[in-house]
């Protein structure tokens, strides 16, 4: 076990010196952590050495929005997770509807089982996504690792890619050593990834020692995308023009299982468990840390007074179509599953392609001057 | 209310009562005698150093140039009493590969102790940037009775605005890349309760970065005073901004002419200021200042971090020594677009900046002209040298206007080398 001398010197001091001044944060993390909380686990470490001062730092210091709540804390191991479930679980409750501590997350990656998604009218659905995020079992995350271990997740993960064949044969381009033609290319295609400048990850420590150890991976399709030591040790990405969700979701369940395989021969498989299932960085993205989703045209029904309601009632949110905090662009939005925890992907997925499915009819009828009320869904 | 600071260190180092800090309330106070704590590695030692090593091929600064693998395999497993690291130290220099025309630094000090826990690396950086001085075997001098300088009087005419600035680190305290909020918090308490004891011209009033009311944050940014959340990433991935702006602020005297910063890139940062050229009442001002505090600091058994090799201790290895930076923002309109200015700035040990201070250009053709030397030579010597250079450029300007002709002074004595 890997002793933590600076922790140690910190347990010198009192609670009171050491509680962070969360009066003006807006986090889920603020909302939960209380002197309790953290007289009980401001002397814990996990294995590795990582403590609850760091899980919270990001916290911390990003005191958050009125309107967006962020989560406000990250794990910097497996470990963590448990070490500080007093921190963690009520922060998965609220993050992820009420989540319980006994609660078990079912995991289904058999892209049989998702019903239709093979149809959505690409008049509308101009592009379909899925993408999630896989840790690698025996090493800590981004915001803790050290260069030695990052670079060990890359290496394994370019040995696993290498090996992917068929349709999902491709390259794998470090960020440190890729040509100025080659950046063009990945940033014409829109695949390639930078520096993060969100305070919400520097906080955490997750660029440290850029670009070292950093990388992308897509087919040559370009339809299957892997993202190597970014905010997770692997971000995965199946995506292609147009409504076939199913053909997407089929190459992300097979993609997965591909490079899964070669990890797992090196005993490294993914980090899973029963209650949390896939573990990764942000709590946020636990469960299936699966975000499937759409781009498609709805300038009418997104101006419809119910427009959020329908979305809420069907588990969807609503992006622009530049990700995660932007702004739609000619009423064409992203659209994708609100649920990471508590739900198996096949019915993330389902959720999505019933729910797009709906939305398109309803603008449809929009177009028509008639009246969707008939067609607003209860609540899923 | 006592702080658990008493028992801290009364625990930590062989001494007797400590303060009590806050409310006014002091003790005798005892020299720190710190014991050095056998402190184990907090780095999980899995991967062996070669496995660790950062890749520094693209980078350009003094920590890259100096720290061989030979140098990261002897220290990455060593860690200072309070359990800083190496690859905490060379964090931002990894991070930021630098600039092919400005080398910076490229490391700091997360605590006293690092300066000698990492002195195989430290050394040869200092020895880069302070132009050959040698921690192992030079001493550093520091002289803060003004009443040596001679002159000191600028030409209205051409000098605008004089000001000395400097840092001090309270011993005992980690430095801003490591401290816990505890002890930001008790830098905070010991600098204020201080500050606080100060009279006459010095009287001032303090002003929490938390608490600031928007009228009191308008006037510090219509004065010029307030900072800001660190943005650069030099000092954010040392991690100086973390827990913003918890413990942070900003205390100055009623007339406005001496500014203490708490807990932004150093414990303090100390500033005498005036607009004109009066450079002699200015460091006047800065030495009484900063000797008053030192005396109010002690009265509660605090000291500064110093030592007789590196002079005050400051997170960042480029200021070291004396921590000061005296300058002008001077007009030389002439001179300042004759080809031999650099020239004739650097035999001066003078560096120009932008008006709006380090990293900026200049407007028009008024300048930041400064001392580029922090340690080896004390601060009358500095202020002294600042003082000499900036009559010679004014000389410069002048016989630029009568149309005669200038010359460039001879280079200066290379000291440590």
């Amino acid at each position: 076990m890997a002793k933590n001398c600076h922790n140690d010197y910190k347990m010198k001091f009192s609670l009171d010196e050491e509680f962070p001044d969360l009066s003006l944060h807006n986090n889920h993390m603020a909302k939960v952590l209380n002197k309790d909380i953290y007289t009980k686990l401001r002397g814990k470490s996990t294995p590795s050495g990582f403590t609850l001062d760091d899980c919270i730092q990001t916290g911390v210091d990003n005191p958050g929005h009125p309107f967006i709540m962020t989560v406000g804390c990250v794990a910097g191991d497996e470990e963590s997770y448990e070490v500080f479930k007093e921190l963690f679980d009520p922060i998965i409750s609220d993050r992820h509807g009420g989540y319980k501590a006994t609660d078990k997350h079912l995991t289904d990656l058999n892209w049989e089982n998702l019903k239709g998604g093979d149809d959505l009218d690409p008049n509308y659905v101009l592009s379909s996504r899925v993408r999630t995020g896989r840790s690698i079992k025996g090493f800590t995350l981004p915001p803790h690792n050290s260069r030695g271990e990052r670079r060990t997740v890359e290496k394994l993960s370019i040995e696993a890619l290498k090996s992917l064949d068929g349709e999902f044969k491709g390259k794998y381009y470090p960020l440190k050593d890729m040509s100025d033609k080659e950046q063009e290319q990945l940033i014409a295609d829109h695949f390639l990834f930078d520096k993060p400048v969100s305070p919400l990850l520097l906080a955490a420590g997750m660029a440290r020692d850029w670009p070292d150890a950093r990388g992308i991976y897509h087919n040559d399709n370009k339809t299957f995308l892997v993202w190597v030591n970014e905010e997770d040790h692997l971000r995965v990405i199946s995506m292609q023009k147009g409504g076939n969700m199913k053909e997407v979701f089929k190459r992300f369940c097979v993609g997965l299982q591909k490079i899964e395989d070669v990890f797992k021969k090196h005993n490294h498989g993914f980090m899973w468990n029963e209650h949390l299932g896939y573990v990764l960085t942000c709590p946020s993205n636990l469960g299936t840390g699966l975000r499937g989703g759409v781009h498609v045209k709805l300038p009418k029904l997104s101006t419809h007074a119910k427009f959020e309601e329908i979305l809420t009632r069907l588990r969807l949110q609503k992006r622009g179509t530049g990700g995660v905090d932007t702004a739609s662009v000619g009423g064409v939005f992203d659209i994708s599953n609100a649920d990471r925890l508590g739900s198996s992907e096949v019915k993330q997925v389902q959720m999505v392609v019933d729910g797009v499915k709906l939305m398109v009819e309803m603008e449809k009828k929009l177009e028509k001057g008639e009246a969707i009320d008939g067609m607003i869904p209860a609540q899923k | 209310m006592a702080s658990s600071f008493v028992r801290v260190l009364s625990s930590k180092r062989k001494m007797g009562i400590l303060s009590l800090v806050g409310a006014g309330s002091l003790t005798v106070g005892f020299f720190l005698n710190r014991e050095h704590v056998n402190a184990g590695s907090n780095v999980r030692r899995i991967y062996p150093a070669s496995a660790e090593y950062p890749d520094l091929r693209k980078h350009n600064n003094c920590m890259a140039s100096h720290l061989t693998p030979a140098i990261y395999a002897k220290l990455c497993d060593k860690a200072t009493p309070n359990g800083y690291t190496l690859d905490e130290a060379i964090q931002t220099g990894v991070d930021n590969p630098g600039h092919p025309f400005i080398k910076t630094v490229g490391m700091v000090a997360g605590d006293e102790e690092s300066y000698g826990v990492f002195a195989d690396l430290f050394n040869p950086v200092i020895k880069e940037r302070h132009n050959g001085y040698d921690p192992c075997n030079m001493k550093h001098p520091t002289d803060l009775d003004y009443s040596k300088i001679r002159g000191g009087l600028f030409d209205e005419k051409y000098v605008l605005s004089s000001r000395v600035r400097t840092g001090r680190s309270i011993r005992g305290l980690s430095l801003p890349p490591a401290c816990t909020r505890a002890e930001r918090r008790e830098v905070e308490r010991v600098v204020i309760d201080a500050l606080a004891g100060l009279k006459g011209d010095l009287a001032g009033k303090y002003y929490s970065l938390t608490i600031m009311t928007d009228q009191e944050q308008q006037q510090l940014i219509d004065d010029h005073f307030l900072f800001d959340k660190p943005v650069s990433p030099l000092l954010t991935c040392a991690g100086m901004a973390r827990d913003w702006p918890d413990a942070r602020g900003i205390w100055h005297n009623n007339e406005k002419t001496f500014l203490v910063w708490v807990n932004e890139e150093d414990h303090t940062r100390v500033i005498s200021m005036e607009k004109g050229g009066n450079m002699k009442r200015v460091f006047e001002r800065f030495c009484k200042g900063l000797l008053e505090v030192e005396r109010l600091i002690k009265e509660r058994g605090w000291e500064f971090m110093w030592n007789e090799n590196l002079g005050y201790i400051l997170t960042c290895p480029s200021n070291l020594g004396t921590g000061l930076r005296a300058g002008v923002h001077v007009n030389l309109p002439r001179l300042s677009k004759d080809a031999r200015f650099s020239k004739i700035l650097d035999h001066l040990r003078l560096q120009k900046r932008g008006t709006g201070g380090v990293d900026t250009a200049a407007v028009g053709s008024t300048f930041d002209i400064s001392n580029l030397d922090r340690l080896g030579q004390s601060e009358v010597q500095l202020v002294q040298t600042v003082i000499d250079g900036v009559n010679y450029l004014i000389e410069c300007e002048k016989k630029l206007e009568k149309g005669q002709d200038i010359k460039i002074p001879a280079p200066p004595i290379s000291q440590f080398k």
